[in-house]
């Protein structure tokens, strides 16, 4: 395969992978933030704390990290239908299953990020006499702006992953164009090409994310990627002994 | 100012019940500042939180300028409108200074004005004059993280006296800072005291950050009360514990049985006299010093000494009470005790 028929190929690959990547980013951000918070705030000792929603919105966020993503791709299908109008194929559709996948496992992260943010400074908002969405407006979302930032890209990236997955079903995009040109046709060179663009991608992402992020968290509140991912998983292995220890912690 | 009537806080901590307040009366009387001290796990950090309902008491109210606080609604984690407005004009700093590292100290300054609603441009005009009363008018434009320990405090107290409170909370606000900037943080409470007539609240293990700017001080122990009172008056009172904790003088003496143990509390002009050689030249008794301090309590000199005299008690009932003549105030030592008899 000559350069020019690989160049022809990848870009609009390159597009749909990005569009899909960015439009499922998106949905991602707008239900993965409000619903992240909502773990904290309904948690043991938050603001809205209602132990039935908390453990209710946990449950639904661990099944979905749960399910490995190719089968959820499937499982989706009747949904995706009535999302992307009666069809399940296209890069339009594959943000449905993307976006899908990537909200709880962006929620915990936003959790994890939001829970950082020091006890005092909400008791002091408190003091001031603040409200709870004063609370999550002044003090929550900006002190874990840094993180969130972190925890953003990591999902971006993540869904860069599922997005090769998804074109293996019809999605479209760089994964899919590795799978039916470079492993099914043998097109070697060509498979290894498309993944070194991947990671330019990735690599770029990353960069861009953490430098977003540290410029943010000027003020040292900045927590890299891989801590925040860290205590993510700390935190799903053991939430409860985590959170007594805290409660006790910050209540004397 | 400040009044809480048997406040009880009850802790539930692992399926058993912890009394962290044991039904607590205190009065904080306008425009003074009235300390709280205690060793740590006293129940005087609860304390504090109770009278702004961060934590809400099992039993007892609060009241606070005329509002019972604990009438109003509102859980622990959420409070009602009427306690969000109610705590507006109640400041509180805090002792890790609890700023938020995202916002320039202005900003910081800002939010409680913000959160009252006020528009930009008083905001920045309040934020400014605050920040010159506390000192920091040039690092307006800095982050926390690029301030000292002392400085950050600043912010914090600027922070809690922007919606104009009649009463300031202090929760430790010096125990994490040095000797130095501590004493200049208590100077700054206490020139707010007096020039906007701001009814301070503070709590704190040190016996310094009262001996040198309370007018008022309650002792706790255990989640309760023990003693409080004015310093004055405490310092007049041979029986007070916050007084001794004032004057550690040390040795208590030989502890032989021929000889008397005077504790001897001077205030205001009584240190001019030459009590000590007076008392020696006229009754011809050596006086031997064990202890003694002076110092500077509520803007009063205040001076406390121990002295041993030959002969027991009752061979000196005649020169103390010359001593108490000369308007001192004589505590007899029980050695076997330990205590003033």
């Amino acid at each position: 395969m000559t350069w020019d028929r690989m160049q022809e190929l990848m870009w609009p690959a390159t597009w749909e992978t990005l569009r899909m990547v960015g439009l499922a980013g998106l949905a991602t951000l707008l239900v993965g933030l409000p619903l992240g918070l909502l773990l904290v705030l309904t948690g043991k000792g938050g603001p809205l704390q209602n132990q039935a929603v908390s453990r209710a919105l946990g449950v639904i966020v661990n099944v979905g990290r749960s399910i490995p993503f190719v089968i959820l791709i499937v499982a989706v299908i009747p949904f995706t239908k009535l999302v992307a109008g009666g069809t399940s194929l296209g890069w339009q559709a594959a943000t449905v299953p993307l976006a899908v996948g990537a909200i709880p496992f962006f929620a915990r992260l936003v959790e994890t990020a939001v829970r950082e943010v020091d006890g005092g400074l909400i008791e002091a908002l408190k003091a001031m006499g603040a409200g709870t969405g004063t609370i999550v407006r002044k003090t929550l979302l900006p002190e874990s702006l840094p993180s969130l930032v972190s925890a953003f890209t990591t999902t971006l990236i993540a869904l860069i992953g599922y997005s090769a997955m998804a074109g293996t079903v019809g999605g479209g995009g760089l994964g899919d164009l590795a799978i039916r040109y470079g492993y099914q046709r043998f097109e070697t060179a060509f498979m290894w090409v498309i993944v070194a663009e991947i990671v330019i991608i990735v690599t770029v992402l990353q960069l861009l994310g953490d430098l977003i992020a540290r410029r943010l968290g000027h003020r040292g509140n900045y927590r890299s990627t891989l801590s925040l991912l860290r205590a993510a998983k700390a935190a799903k292995a053991a939430p409860r002994a985590e959170k007594t220890a805290e409660d006790l912690a910050s209540s004397h | 100012m400040i009044t809480t009537k048997g406040l009880t806080k009850v802790y539930r901590s692992r399926g058993r019940d912890v009394l962290a307040l044991d039904s607590v009366d205190l009065h904080v009387r306008e425009g003074e500042v009235f300390g709280v001290v205690g060793t740590s796990g006293a129940g005087k950090s609860t304390l504090i939180r109770c009278v702004n309902l961060l934590e809400r008491p099992t039993s007892g109210t609060v009241t606070v300028d005329g509002v019972e606080l604990t009438a109003l609604a509102g859980s622990e984690q959420r409070a009602g409108r009427e306690l969000r407005e109610a705590r507006r004009r109640i400041g509180m700093v805090f002792q890790h200074f609890n700023l938020l590292s995202s916002r320039t100290v202005q900003q910081n300054v800002e939010l409680p004005l913000e959160i009252i609603g006020l528009d930009r441009h008083d905001r920045r005009r309040k934020a400014a004059e605050l920040l010159d009363l506390v000192g920091l008018a040039d690092k307006a434009g800095s982050y926390p993280s690029q301030l000292s320990g002392g400085q950050k405090q600043r912010v914090g107290i600027a922070r809690a006296l922007a919606g104009d409170p009649k009463v300031l909370l202090s929760d430790e606000a010096t125990s994490a800072l040095d000797p130095e900037t501590t004493r200049s943080i208590l100077k700054l409470l206490r020139d707010l005291n007096q020039q906007l007539g701001l009814t301070v609240l503070l709590i704190t293990h040190e016996m310094d950050v009262i001996k040198s700017v309370c007018d008022s001080a309650a002792l706790m122990r255990g989640g309760k009360v023990v003693e409080t009172g004015q310093l004055t008056d405490l310092l007049a009172d041979g029986h007070s514990r916050i007084a001794r904790d004032l004057f550690p003088l040390g040795a208590f003496g030989s502890g032989a049985a021929d000889r008397t143990v005077l504790e001897i509390t001077f205030q205001g002009d009584a240190p001019a006299q030459p009590f000590v050689s007076q008392l020696a030249r006229t009754y011809q008794i050596d006086i031997n010093i064990l202890g003694a301090a002076v110092e500077t309590i509520a803007g009063r000199l205040v001076g406390r000494m121990r002295v041993e005299l030959p002969g027991s008690h009752t061979d000196n009932v005649v020169p103390i009470g010359y001593l108490r003549q000369q308007g001192l105030q004589v505590d007899v030592l029980d050695l076997s005790n330990g205590a003033a008899a």
